[in-house]
């Protein structure tokens, strides 16, 4: 989980570096502060299950073991990239490791991933679908639909809400009443669990508890794993202006480093200081040479505009 | 090959598919209740079951969300909207997320979905219980639509629709269920994309989908009594639709009128016309014509619905003034 983690960091401040330099220009959504709920629940699931993202994904896709080149190809719309080149930060696929897509749109990957829940348990497969989604996209009718729809029908689905506690530039007591998130679980006669998402081990546990209960047909859980948004919605840049509240509050967070908690823990178990160092340079390696693969990849061509908007073959993916 | 009515032979598709593919489901609101959708859909969950044949929540959002989910890992749903006009809840899931998806991911994913919806229009149910929304649908690439008009089709169009690897919109209306056809006993897919030319006439081309289609035969019968001969042809498909048939009877007779049973502007006959007008203008011997709805809400009160709803007098008219001229 650690790799995980640093694997995510390091990607995202090259990416962040790539949009400054102007290099690439897709909307990037980093993922920077938020690191160890992807990795924490990805830790706790199966190659075969399923993980449905949102705008912010980056972490999301390497967490559940999608290529990294493939992903840095994709930032940088070149036809190598896990999508073609067609879809950049925001549309990311990796229908090998159980990504069938993340998209931008706020909330609606939720109830496709009720769908893919549905399909598992018509199947008796065992698997889980997990969604991952942010605090903006709990005001949306996709979330409380779906929570509702999974529960009636004890699907094998996890919602994990990551509360950042901003929705692009509105924070959450501009958009709601109080600070409660997690208790649409009760509604909806789901399991519901708030936790500290900057603690890598806390998401772990929480997660694998909730993805026995789902193979189990016990029904969906919703997690809600509180953290914060690092950089600004969208851009490298670390958005203290949006607000007097946000300059508060980033001081505040900084601290909580969900790496640095989980690197000091592991130093305390007795982890050799030169192998977290080892997995750091590890991850900046394959980071560069991820960027040199991209660079030399071809732009798609202009005859891409009419390709796969029909389906030409068999579906890919095979239950 | 026996007779068999249009409800039954929806339903007859339904059980094929279910019977003949454990990937099918079906999912929607009303599907264990004997009115939302009229002998179609009638005892299917009891010889299939309820985990496969789901009367859903009020949700058509997460409904559709999850038909699409569940086509993505490797289902064939078919999720049910037995009001055109609800399933406007669910057009994220059709529009933003089902159409684009094979695009956006180059093809390594598609969403072998079907969304049927019905129009059930008429009996003073006014202007939410009523719409024909077909030219919204047919706007958007990535996503099939289809438009039944007899029982043949019905079923075949069907098959052919949870078969195929994109989402496929088929809409089916109310106002035909009862409409009788020969339809053959054997699973059989009618092909999308392909009308079917019912009539073979030289003086006038009419271009007709669903219950339009069915008032169109009624129209061929008075006309061919005042010595006029129009060929028939009915789209079947809206997206993809069959140029080339449009084309080749344009081509021959020189006349052209549209009948589609939603709004005028920007509806399936103004994209007919517009397609003949670009690619064949040549042709047109008179201006073509659009016998659609008038751009306004469905009424209630019975007197306003009559001349509301436009039919085969409406096309007799048009064609006797058109071949007048």
């Amino acid at each position: 989980m650690y790799r995980t983690m640093v694997r995510i960091r390091l990607f995202e401040e090259r990416v962040a570096q790539l949009v400054e330099g102007g290099e690439v220009r897709t909307p990037c959504h980093l993922y920077i502060g938020q690191e160890a709920i992807a990795a924490g629940v990805c830790a706790a699931l199966d190659d075969r299950d399923y993980v449905w993202g949102g705008h912010r994904s980056h972490g999301h896709y390497l967490a559940k073991g999608g290529d990294l080149q493939a992903m840095m190809a994709e930032i940088f719309g070149r036809t190598t990239g896990c999508s073609g080149g067609r879809g950049g930060s925001m549309h990311l696929v990796a229908p090998e490791v159980g990504i069938l897509g993340t998209v931008p749109l706020v909330a609606a990957t939720i109830p496709l991933a009720v769908g893919a829940a549905m399909a598992a348990k018509l199947r008796r497969d065992r698997r889980v679908s997990v969604a991952f989604f942010g605090d903006g996209a709990t005001e949306e009718g996709h979330f409380h639909e779906s929570l509702n729809f999974a529960s009636l029908y004890r699907l094998p689905a996890i919602f994990v809400c990551e509360n950042n506690f901003y929705a692009s530039h509105m924070g959450l007591f501009e958009r709601r009443v109080a600070d409660n998130i997690v208790s649409a679980a009760d509604t909806a006669g789901a399991v519901g669990c708030r936790l500290d998402g900057n603690d890598v081990e806390a998401v772990f546990a929480a997660a694998r508890d909730a993805i026995e209960r789902a193979r189990n047909g016990g029904g969906p859980t919703l997690l809600e794993c509180r953290t914060y948004r690092w950089r600004g919605h969208v851009g490298p840049s670390w958005d203290m202006d949006v607000g007097v509240q946000r300059k508060d509050e980033l001081p505040e967070w900084l601290p909580k480093d969900p790496i640095a908690r989980a690197r000091r823990r592991l130093l305390e178990a007795g982890l050799p200081e030169d192998e977290c160092q080892a997995i750091e340079r590890d991850a900046a390696e394959e980071i560069e040479t991820a960027v040199t693969f991209a660079r030399q990849s071809p732009v798609p061509g202009e005859d891409e505009i009419t390709k796969h908007i029909w389906a030409s073959t068999q579906s890919r993916v095979r239950p | 090959m026996r007779p068999l009515s249009y409800a039954r032979a929806i339903r007859e598709a339904h059980a094929q598919l279910l019977a003949s593919d454990p990937r099918v489901l079906v999912l929607g609101q009303g599907l264990w209740s004997p009115w939302y959708a009229g002998t179609s859909m009638q005892g299917l969950d009891k010889e299939f079951g309820r985990d496969r044949v789901i009367d859903s929540p009020v949700a058509e959002n997460a409904t559709t969300g999850a038909a699409v989910g569940a086509a993505l890992a490797g289902m064939r749903p078919i999720v049910f909207h037995p009001r055109m006009d609800f399933m406007l809840l669910a057009v994220d899931p059709m529009i933003n997320q089902a159409a684009n998806w094979s695009y956006m991911f180059a093809g390594r994913v598609s969403v072998p979905v079907v969304f049927r919806a019905v129009i059930n229009r008429g009996g003073e149910q006014g202007a939410q219980h009523s719409q024909a929304l077909q030219a919204m649908f047919m706007h958007v690439p990535g996503l099939k639509v289809v438009m039944p008009s007899t029982a043949h089709d019905a079923k075949g169009l069907l098959i052919a629709a949870v078969q195929d690897d994109n989402p496929v919109l088929y809409i089916d209306d109310r106002w035909l269920y009862e409409a009788q056809g020969d339809v053959p006993e054997a699973m059989y897919a009618t092909p999308i994309g392909e009308a079917a030319v019912r009539r073979r006439g030289r003086d006038v081309t009419i271009v007709a989908t669903s219950y339009m289609a069915a008032e169109a035969h009624k129209a061929v019968a008075v006309l061919e009594q005042q010595g006029i001969e129009p060929e028939l042809i009915d789209l079947r498909s809206i997206k993809l639709w069959d140029r080339d048939a449009v084309f080749a009877s344009v081509a021959r007779t020189g006349r052209l009128i549209v009948a589609d049973g939603g709004w005028q502007t920007a509806g399936v006959a103004a994209e007919v016309i517009a397609a003949v007008a670009c690619e064949i203008f040549d042709a047109l011997r008179a201006p073509a014509v659009r016998i659609c709805l008038p751009d306004a809400p469905a009424p209630v009160s019975r007197a306003v619905e009559r001349a509301y709803y436009v039919g085969a007098d409406e096309l007799v008219a048009a064609a006797v003034k058109m071949i007048a001229r």
